[in-house]
C-alpha cells in the first residue's frame, strides 16, 4: 500500500486540505487504487524521450511591456470576503 | 413563436437578420423553453432572463446588424466561463458567489458578434467528472432518459443544447468534457485545437489540455461559433497565433467525401466497446465509404496508457492551479480565521467537493520530492508518445475516426462509487487533449438496445478544424436526422 491513511492525512496538509479519519480511510483506498493503475506506466521505456509539458510548438509570444490601467482597485476588491476598501484584510500574521 | 427552439441556429440568426422575429422574441422563446423544461432537467445554475431580455429590446431598438453574425441569438455558458456581473461558480461551493469584473476572451468574441448570453450551464466541480454528478448544486439529467446522465463534465450545456434551451453553448474539454456529453445528449460538440480559442477567463483545471469549443444542434451552426471564438489573444501566452481560415466556407462541399482517407485505428474499434455503440458507429463509417471516403487501417499503440498519462498531469496541473482558492481575494471564506493558516485550510476544505479533494491530493502527491519523476516526469514523456501516434497516423490519413465512449449515457448513480471506474469512460476522448489536435463528436444513431444518441469522432491534424467540420456535415447531410429527444 502506497497510500495509509496517515499519508493521505499528510499530502492533505501539504495541499492546504482538512480531511476527517473516515475521509482520509476512503480516499487513501481510492487514491491507492489510482496510482496502482497509474504504474502501468513503468511498462514503458522512455529514457530516450524528451517529456511534454505543452503542445504549443511556437516560441513564448511576448508583448510589448506597456502600462495599462483596465481594472480599477473598486473592480478588484468586489469579490473579497473582508476588504477595507483599501486591501484585502487577512488575519493578523506579525 | 413557443415552436423557436426547433431550429437551429443558423436558421434563428437567417430569421433574425431577416426581421422576421425580433431578438426579444427568440429571448423569449428559449426562456419559455427553459421554464417549461428546466424543472426536470437542471441543466442551468443561472438564468440572466431580466438582463436578456432588456439587452434584445436594446437591440431591436436598432434593427438587425448584418456585420454581426449571431446578432441576437440567445447562447448559454458554461460556468468555467467568466461572464462579467453574472454568477461563475464552476459548479463549486468555493465560487458559489463569486462575480467576475472581466468576461472570458470567447465571451467578449461572442458579445461583440450579437450573440445574447442567456445563462451559465451546470457543470462537474471545476470541469473534474464525466457525467455532471460532481456538481455541488444539482445533477443535470439527460433529455432522452432523465434516469441517465448528460455527460460530463459540460453536461449542462450538453443537456440545454438537446432540450432546446438555447442556440449554442460554450463548453470546455480537457478530457473529453465536449466531446463525451454530446455524444450522451445527440448534439455536436468540437474540441478545438489547443490554442486555437482563448484560455482567458477560462477558470484553469488543466492549463496545457483545457480548451473552449461549440456545443451545438447541426455542424454549421459549429462552424459559425467556432468562426466567432476562434483567434489570437495576446493575453494567452498559449494562445496560437495562426490565422484563422473561413469555417464557413469548408461547408457545404458537394456532399461527397472523395478522396478522403479515413483512419480507424485498431485500439478505437476492438475490446470494451458496446455492440450497440460498435454498430452505429461502423454504419456511419460505411455511410462514409459509399460517399467517396477511402479506409486507412491506423494504430495508435500507447493509447492503453493513455488514462493513466492524462490523470497524472492533469491532477498535477489541478493542484497547482486550485492552490488560487485560498479564501483570500475571492471565493469562500471559513467563519475560522484564527490564523492565515487556518483560513486557508478551512475555507479550502469547506468549499471544494471529494472529487476535487481527490484530485488536488493526488496531484500533490506526483509532483511531491520524491514522486516527480517517478509520475509527473513520466507522464510527461508519455504524452509524446501518444502525441507522435497521432502524428504517425496523420501521415498515412486526412482524419481519424473511433467512437467517442465505449457505451452510450449511463445511469445516474451508476459509476459513482468508484471514481477509478469513472476514469475509465474517458478512453476514446482523453488521448486528444494530450496530443492538443481537434477533434469532433457528430450524433451518426441511437443505439439499438438503449435508444440512447451514439457519438462518432473525428479528429484531424493540428489547426485543421475546417477538415473536421466539412467532413462531418458532409456525414450529417447525408444521416437519418436524430428524432427530437423525448423530453421535447
Amino acid at each position: 500500500m502506497k497510500i495509509s491513511p496517515e499519508k493521505a492525512l499528510a499530502i492533505a496538509t501539504l495541499a492546504r486540505l482538512e480531511v476527517s479519519p473516515e475521509l482520509a480511510a476512503s480516499l487513501s483506498a481510492q487514491m491507492d487504487d489510482i496510482l496502482g493503475y497509474m504504474d502501468k506506466l513503468n511498462e514503458l521505456d522512455t529514457a530516450s524521450v524528451e517529456p511534454m509539458y505543452t503542445t504549443v510548438e511556437q516560441p513564448g509570444f511576448l508583448r510589448e511591456d506597456e502600462v495599462a490601467k483596465e481594472f480599477g482597485r473598486a473592480q478588484i476588491l468586489l469579490n473579497a470576503p473582508e476588504s477595507d476598501g483599501e486591501y484585502f484584510i487577512v488575519p493578523r500574521i506579525v | 413563436m413557443s415552436q423557436l427552439f426547433h431550429h437551429s441556429l443558423t436558421q434563428i440568426r437567417d430569421l433574425l437578420r431577416a426581421g422576421e422575429i425580433t431578438a426579444r422574441e427568440a429571448t423569449a422563446s428559449c426562456l419559455d423553453r427553459i421554464a417549461a423544461t428546466e424543472p426536470r432537467l437542471d441543466a442551468l445554475l443561472h438564468v440572466a432572463a431580466e438582463e436578456a431580455l432588456a439587452q434584445a429590446k436594446t437591440m431591436d431598438a436598432h434593427g438587425p446588424d448584418a456585420h454581426k453574425p449571431l446578432w441576437g441569438v440567445p447562447v448559454i455558458i458554461k460556468d468555467v466561463l467568466a461572464t462579467v456581473g453574472m454568477p461563475t461558480t464552476c459548479g463549486s461551493k468555493i465560487l458559489e458567489n463569486f462575480v467576475p469584473f472581466y468576461d472570458a476572451d470567447c465571451v467578449t468574441r461572442l458579445k461583440e458578434a450579437g450573440a445574447i448570453i442567456l445563462a451559465k450551464a451546470n457543470m462537474d466541480e471545476f470541469a473534474m467528472g464525466s457525467s455532471t454528478e460532481n456538481s455541488a448544486f444539482k445533477v443535470t439529467k439527460n433529455p432522452w432518459d432523465l434516469a441517465r446522465v448528460p455527460g460530463g463534465s459540460s453536461g449542462g450545456s450538453a443537456a440545454s443544447v438537446a432540450a432546446g434551451q438555447c442556440f449554442a453553448s460554450i463548453g470546455t474539454d480537457t478530457g473529453g468534457s465536449i466531446r463525451q456529453p454530446a455524444s450522451f445528449c445527440g448534439i455536436v460538440g468540437v474540441k478545438p485545437s489547443y490554442g486555437r480559442v482563448s484560455r482567458r477567463g477560462l477558470i484553469a483545471y488543466g492549463s496545457s489540455l483545457d480548451q473552449a469549443g461549440p456545443m451545438t444542434r447541426t455542424v454549421a451552426d459549429a462552424a459559425e461559433i467556432l468562426q466567432v471564438i476562434a483567434g489570437h489573444d495576446p493575453k494567452d501566452s498559449t494562445s496560437v497565433d495562426t490565422p484563422v481560415p473561413d469555417y464557413l466556407e469548408a461547408l457545404n462541399r458537394g456532399g461527397s467525401l472523395n478522396g478522403l482517407r479515413l483512419g480507424m485505428p485498431e485500439q478505437y474499434w476492438g475490446e470494451g466497446l458496446s455492440t450497440e455503440v460498435d454498430a452505429a458507429c461502423r454504419s456511419a463509417v460505411e455511410l462514409a465509404v459509399s460517399l467517396g471516403a477511402q479506409i486507412v487501417p491506423v494504430s495508435l499503440p500507447h493509447t492503453e496508457y493513455a488514462i493513466a498519462t492524462y490523470y497524472i498531469l492533469a491532477m498535477a496541473e489541478a493542484s497547482s492551479n486550485l492552490a488560487r482558492f485560498d479564501g483570500v481575494r475571492y471565493g469562500r471564506r471559513s467563519s475560522q480565521t484564527q490564523d492565515l493558516a487556518t483560513l486557508y485550510t478551512r475555507s479550502r476544505s469547506e468549499g471544494f467537493g471529494e472529487e476535487v479533494m481527490r484530485r488536488i491530493m493526488l496531484g500533490t502527491y506526483v509532483l511531491s520530492a520524491g514522486y516527480y519523476d517517478a509520475y509527473y516526469r513520466k507522464a510527461a514523456q508519455v504524452r509524446r508518445l501518444i502525441r507522435q501516434d497521432f502524428l504517425n497516423a496523420l501521415d498515412k490519413c486526412d482524419l481519424i475516426c473511433g467512437p467517442a465512449c465505449p457505451t452510450t449515457a449511463f445511469a445516474i448513480g451508476e459509476n459513482t462509487a468508484d471514481p477509478l471506474q469513472m476514469y475509465l469512460t474517458d478512453i476514446f476522448t482523453i488521448s486528444l487533449n494530450l496530443s492538443g489536435l481537434p477533434g469532433l463528436s457528430l450524433p451518426v444513431g441511437l443505439g439499438k438496445d438503449t435508444g440512447m444518441p451514439v457519438g462518432l469522432q473525428l479528429f484531424a491534424g493540428n489547426m485543421d478544424e475546417a477538415g473536421l467540420l466539412s467532413a462531418a456535415q458532409t456525414l450529417e447531410t447525408h444521416l437519418p436526422k436524430l428524432p427530437e429527444p423525448p423530453l421535447a
